[in-house]
């Protein structure tokens, strides 16, 4: 973030951040066979960092966990995720964050659909359309500016 | 006459060699032939005569150097009059050719150092260096030999500088301005540092010394690699810094400055900004900062209001509160206006608003800027807290969301702790008196909300409160005390009932009377009822959350007992749960027993250490704990039905920690007392000093007949007591001791019996002064150990090798010459088909702090370092052994390694690792479990700070790593994968080829089974992505 530059939302809401998942004893168990589950895709998604501000999108309540849907056996994973102001202009560079955490933290047999939280956003439609488009997605991942901004976000925070 | 000729020939032929045949060691002889006293300086420049006045320049500047070069090996030797004669040359020569400046300005300040320096000469060479040379082209060399003449004069001739006046200060702007090379601007900064902390007259140039300078600020600098100058970033950073923050006359040129650079993009340029208005303001009056105030307050907002570092928002609060101590100094005049007030109004007009927004992400950075202003001064904090609190404590009540009353409520807690720091005087009235009592009531409020994270910040203001004068009445107190029991009887979450016990320590400490009175009996009535009396049809839930009670009422009456007049009341309820529980008079389970104990431990640990609670626990807690121990133990022969709780392990060693801490706590008088007691008690069965004394006469604890294990079980409170006395105290009966437990510890059959046995003698052993006595003690011990470890059919086999591992360590840890017999056996076990495992985790045992016994805080003779030397000296014999053994016996000598190599301090396992590196991946792909696990802890902490050797093994260390992620057992799968997420942060050079491969391995793991592994491999896979990719690292 540069110094002078005016940010579109300066002051934004932010919201608490749930704790750790607590483990249970089950957790420790060699034997039982743990499936993944909305919670688990929500703890992969809640650090990712807003590209303005410093905070996660938990805590700027982009992502909650009521909107990550799995579905372990069917190899399915949906996400909504919901801009802070309906003009966002970055809602595309989250939604490819998002997309591009959970591609590198999901086996491959799962299919990742990443959306725009019904009636948030502006361009809800167009978005939803280039984050859906395996080619596009690819392509921006291609772009090296592009992606130096995505992997800023997937960065642990420092300093 | 005749050494004279011939000395003079020498000089002749030293000067010839020199200017002619370019031999330059000649320099050196001639130096010595004037210190000597074989020649004169002002014979030598005879000598040089026709060489000073070639026509050659070169001739010149070569004659000039040997001068130059002589002066610089005898300047101290020099008469005035010599001085005056040189300096009157050197002075006329700096306006000859420019080849011979370079000599002459080494021989000017040769002539610098001279103690004889004439009066008028300092002024007079710096006049015509100022006037015939232009510093700055000249080479690196000669450009510091300028600032060495200036720093070395203003060391021996500061007065006649200062007569100078500011031509002084010109000449060296001049000198500097345009200096590019880091090693001659420390020197300059130091000249000019010199100007400024030693009170030169800048006269007009005080712009101009500050344009010459701060032209460098921020300093961006990064040293060339193996820089042989070592000159660092963060050096010149700290002497700009005291250059340009050393004078208020600066004030008027910097603080513009730092504004404009504050906009700066580059974090580190901030930062450096922050800090150096930090230091700038320490110097200076409100007048200097007046005109600066708005444009600083802007600067400083936008910081910390949008910063994402940490690092940034605390140098802008650090610059906030200075400029605020600055404005708090200032002496007010009838007329001017009060800066401190008109400064706060900016930050308050700005920050204010954004405290009752307490959802948004500004509440926080406005808080932290109006709490760093409130930390300046008493004034600052009066001033803002009468603006602010008003407004807070409104929001809370009206607020009905229980996060934006928690947000509220912690920002309040920041206001008090933030004027800690600023109350001169600790009985001086707190600043938020004035707001006592609504304080009070939100607090009091909060504790009663349901809401738990409220109910912890609650907590915590509360004992912010209570630790500022006069903010609790007594009749808060005793309301405080009321809701914190209240908290401990009813509140179930265990993050609350934490922050209640630890609020009410900080209370009771303070205001110990309301504790004594209301909350110890309230919590002894309620651990006693017992809720199976009242109906056997209780649910378990029930009995479950009355479990919780208990437990929470126990760690409270220990949190709250450090005042001796609290010990008093509290221990007696902690006893009587030990005694109801014995008889079983109160149903108390095992936990909640072994629970009472650690309590009781812990008040041992923390009360005030004095005669008081000394005697509480030598005249009354220890002997009822043995009475206890001993009726437990003599019922359990004899009766059947009810088995007191007391003979369990894990009530005893609960018990031995209470003994253990508190006799290692004793005044030596007591403990001596205590010793005697004991050890009676235990020799011959001395029942005296216990009370409720019914105990039958012939009691020997130390003899084990048949399976009496509830007597001889007792043996490790004998331990606690003799093993913790201070070293002074001498333990009676000693001999008799040591031999009765050796016997038990060789023969008994009962494990906790003879483990405890053979502590106590290795305890004993270890206090015990070197000598014969000992050596022979030893070495008896050692010959019965060895006996029945090598005898085939030795029916304590085991009882054996726990005394030798136990009389190992207690050696060891001392230093004893004789340890490493019995630590070579241990090795040498490491090969025994049957004890080989044992021994191998022996060494675990070896290098690890013992919880009960052999630890300093037991008074034990523990050595610096033990475990280091005795890696350093036994890790080639690991290593042997390992080649040296059998394929199925290796597995022993690695587990040895890694229990050894755990327990040593990082450091040391850095600089061993090279040594032991191809054994631990050798380790790594052991098939033992037990023995990847503790490789992979070894080796995890090495990983963040790899040593070469690590790396060259790279290859080797990322295949087995990669390996180990598909383990059968999920511990070992979480290590790798922790471990290869830590090699992601190697140099990336290094790293970067391996990252296909460890990506497309790591994508097995994200679909494991257990959690817990598919939670490692996200991360570590997320950082392998973000090695080498743009943004990434």
């Amino acid at each position: 973030m540069s110094g002078g530059s005016q940010l579109e939302n300066a002051n934004p809401v932010v919201f608490q951040r749930t704790g750790e998942r607590l483990q249970t004893a089950n957790d420790e168990d060699e034997d039982i066979h743990d499936p993944i589950d909305d919670r688990e895709i929500f703890d992969i998604l809640l650090s990712i960092n807003d590209p303005e501000h410093p905070l996660s999108l938990e805590e700027l309540n982009v992502v909650e966990q009521v909107r990550v849907k799995v579905n372990d056996a069917e190899n399915i994973v949906g996400i909504e995720f919901t801009p802070t102001i309906p003009h966002c202009s970055m809602a595309t560079l989250i939604g490819l964050s998002i997309k591009v955490k959970l591609l590198r933290s999901l086996p491959e047999r799962f299919k990742i659909d990443v959306q725009i939280t019904p009636g948030t956003h502006a361009s809800e439609e167009a978005v939803n359309k280039q984050l859906a488009d395996k080619e596009r997605v690819a392509a921006a991942l291609e772009n090296s500016s592009l992606l130096e901004v995505v992997n800023q976000c997937l960065s642990s925070r420092s300093g | 006459m005749g050494t004279m000729a011939a000395d003079s020939a020498l000089l002749l032929s030293l000067v010839e060699e020199y200017v002619s045949g370019l031999q330059d060691s000649k320099a050196k002889d001639t130096a010595t032939g004037v210190r000597d006293g074989l020649f004169t300086v002002l014979q030598l420049v005879e000598a040089l005569g026709l060489s000073l006045t070639s026509s050659q320049p070169h001739t010149r500047a070569r004659g000039v150097q040997l001068l130059s070069e002589v002066l610089h090996e005898c300047h101290g030797n020099l008469t005035e009059g010599e001085v005056e004669v040189l300096l009157a040359f050197y002075e006329n020569r700096l306006k000859d050719h420019y080849v011979i400046t370079p000599p002459v300005l080494q021989g000017l300040r040769a002539l610098t150092k001279c103690t004889a320096l004439p009066p008028g000469s300092a002024v007079s060479m710096l006049r015509s260096l100022f006037q015939d040379v232009h510093v700055q082209s000249l080479m690196l060399s000669e450009r510091a030999c300028v600032y060495n003449m200036l720093i070395n004069l203003m060391e021996s001739r500061e007065a006649e500088l200062k007569g100078l006046g500011a031509d002084f200060v010109f000449g060296f702007v001049q000198s500097m301005d345009g200096e590019r090379d880091p090693r001659n601007l420390l020197l300059a900064f130091q000249v000019a540092n010199n100007i400024i902390h030693r009170g030169y007259d800048l006269g007009k140039f005080a712009e101009e010394l500050f344009e010459v300078t701060s032209c460098y600020f921020p300093i961006d600098f990064s040293p060339p690699p193996n820089d042989p100058h070592g000159i660092t970033k963060e050096e010149l950073i700290q002497t700009l810094r005291d250059v340009l923050t050393g004078t208020p006359k600066f004030a008027e040129f910097l603080l513009p400055l730092i504004i404009e650079k504050l906009d700066s993009d580059v974090l580190s340029a901030k930062l450096d900004s922050l800090q150096t208005l930090t230091a700038c303001v320490s110097r200076y009056e409100h007048k200097d900062l007046a005109e600066f105030l708005e444009g600083l307050w802007a600067s400083l907002r936008r910081e910390v209001f949008q910063t994402s570092s940490e690092k940034i928002e605390a140098a802008g609060l650090a610059a906030l509160t200075a400029i605020t101590s600055c404005l708090s100094r200032s002496v007010l005049t009838s007329d001017s206006e009060d800066s401190l007030c008109t400064f706060l109004e900016l930050v308050l007009k700005d920050c204010k608003h954004h405290l009752c927004e307490p959802d948004l992400k500004l509440v926080w950075p406005s808080a932290k800027l109006l709490q760093a202003a409130c930390s300046a001064s008493n004034r600052a904090s009066h001033i803002i807290t009468a603006a602010v609190m008003p407004s807070l404590l409104e929001q809370y009540n009206s607020r009905t969301e229980c996060s934006h009353r928690r947000t509220l409520l912690e920002v309040v807690q920041r206001f008090i702790q933030s004027v800690k720091g600023s109350q001169s005087r600790e009985k001086e009235e707190s600043v938020f008196v004035a707001f006592r009592p609504s304080l009070c009531s939100m607090v009091f409020s909060a504790l009663t909300e349901s809401n738990s994270s409220l109910q912890i910040t609650a907590t915590s203001v509360l004992t912010s409160l209570a630790q500022q004068t006069g903010l609790l009445l007594d009749s808060d107190v005793e309301l405080a005390v009321d809701h914190l029991t209240r908290l401990l009887l009813m509140e179930e979450e265990e993050r609350v009932s934490l922050a209640v016990v630890e609020c009410a320590g900080a209370l009771a400490e303070l205001h110990p009377a309301a504790f004594i009175t209301k909350l110890i009996p309230r919590l002894k009535k309620e651990m006693f009822s017992d809720p199976m009396d009242q109906d056997n049809n209780r649910v378990s839930s029930e009995q479950k959350s009355h479990h919780a009670v208990r437990q929470r009422c126990l760690s409270a009456l220990a949190a709250v007992s450090t005042q001796p007049s609290v010990v008093q009341e509290s221990t007696p309820v902690l006893m009587e749960v030990l005694s109801s529980a014995h008889a079983g008079s109160v149903a108390f389970s095992i936990e909640e027993v072994v629970l009472a104990c650690r309590s009781l431990q812990r008040v041992a640990e923390q009360v005030k250490d004095t005669e008081e609670t000394g005697r509480c626990f030598h005249d009354i807690i220890i002997p009822r704990l043995l009475s206890l121990a001993l009726q437990a133990a003599l019922q359990g022969d004899t009766s059947s039905g009810h088995l007191s709780p007391l003979l369990q392990e894990s009530v005893l060693s609960a018990m031995v920690s209470v003994i253990s801490t508190s006799c290692s706590r004793l005044q030596p008088m007591l403990a001596e007392q205590t010793a005697l007691k004991v050890v009676s008690l235990f020799l011959s069965g001395d029942v005296s000093f216990l009370p409720d004394n019914s105990f039958p006469s012939n009691i020997q604890l130390l003899k084990h007949e048949g399976d009496s294990w509830s007597q001889s079980q007792m043996v490790c409170l004998l331990m606690g007591c003799v093993c913790s006395l201070p070293r002074s105290v001498e333990v009676p009966q000693m001999d008799q001791l040591l031999s009765e437990l050796e016997e038990m510890s060789c023969s008994c059959s009962h494990q906790l019996s003879y483990t405890s046995a053979a502590k106590c003698f290795a305890g004993l052993v270890n206090k015990r002064p070197q000598g014969d006595d000992l050596d022979s003690l030893i070495q008896r011990t050692m010959k019965r150990v060895c006996n029945e470890l090598d005898s085939a059919s030795s029916s304590v086999c085991i009882q054996a090798f726990t005394l030798m591992i136990w009389v190992a360590k207690a050696l060891l840890l001392r230093y004893h010459p004789l340890s490493t017999a019995l630590t070579d056996k241990l090795f040498s076990l490491l090969d025994d088909a049957d004890l080989g495992p044992m021994a191998a985790d022996g060494f675990s045992l070896l290098m690890s702090d013992s919880a009960d016994i052999l630890s300093r805080g037991c008074h034990a003779d523990v050595r610096i370092m033990y475990r280091q030397r005795f890696f350093s000296e036994n890790s080639a014999k690991l290593v042997q052994g390992f080649n040296a053994a059998p394929q199925e016996k290796k597995p022993n000598y690695l587990k040895a390694l890694s229990n050894i190599v755990n327990n040593l301090p990082k450091q040391v396992q850095i600089t061993e690792l090279p040594a032991l590196l191809s054994l631990m991946l050798e380790a790594l792909s052991c098939p033992d479990q037990d023995v990847q696990l503790s490789t992979l802890s070894c080796l995890e902490p090495v990983l963040a700070d790899p040593p070469p050797a690590l790396i060259r093994q790279l290859e080797a260390l990322v295949n087995r790593l990669l390996n180990l992620t598909s383990s059968p057992a999920m511990n070992v799968r979480i290590t790798s994968l922790r471990c290869i997420h830590a090699v992601s942060s190697f140099p990336e050079h290094e790293v970067l080829p391996f990252r296909a491969r460890v990506l497309r391995a790591l994508a097995r793991p994200l679909d494991d089974n257990k959690r817990l592994v598919r939670r490692g491999a996200v991360q570590a896979r997320g950082e392998w992505f973000l090695l080498g990719s743009p943004g990434g690292r």
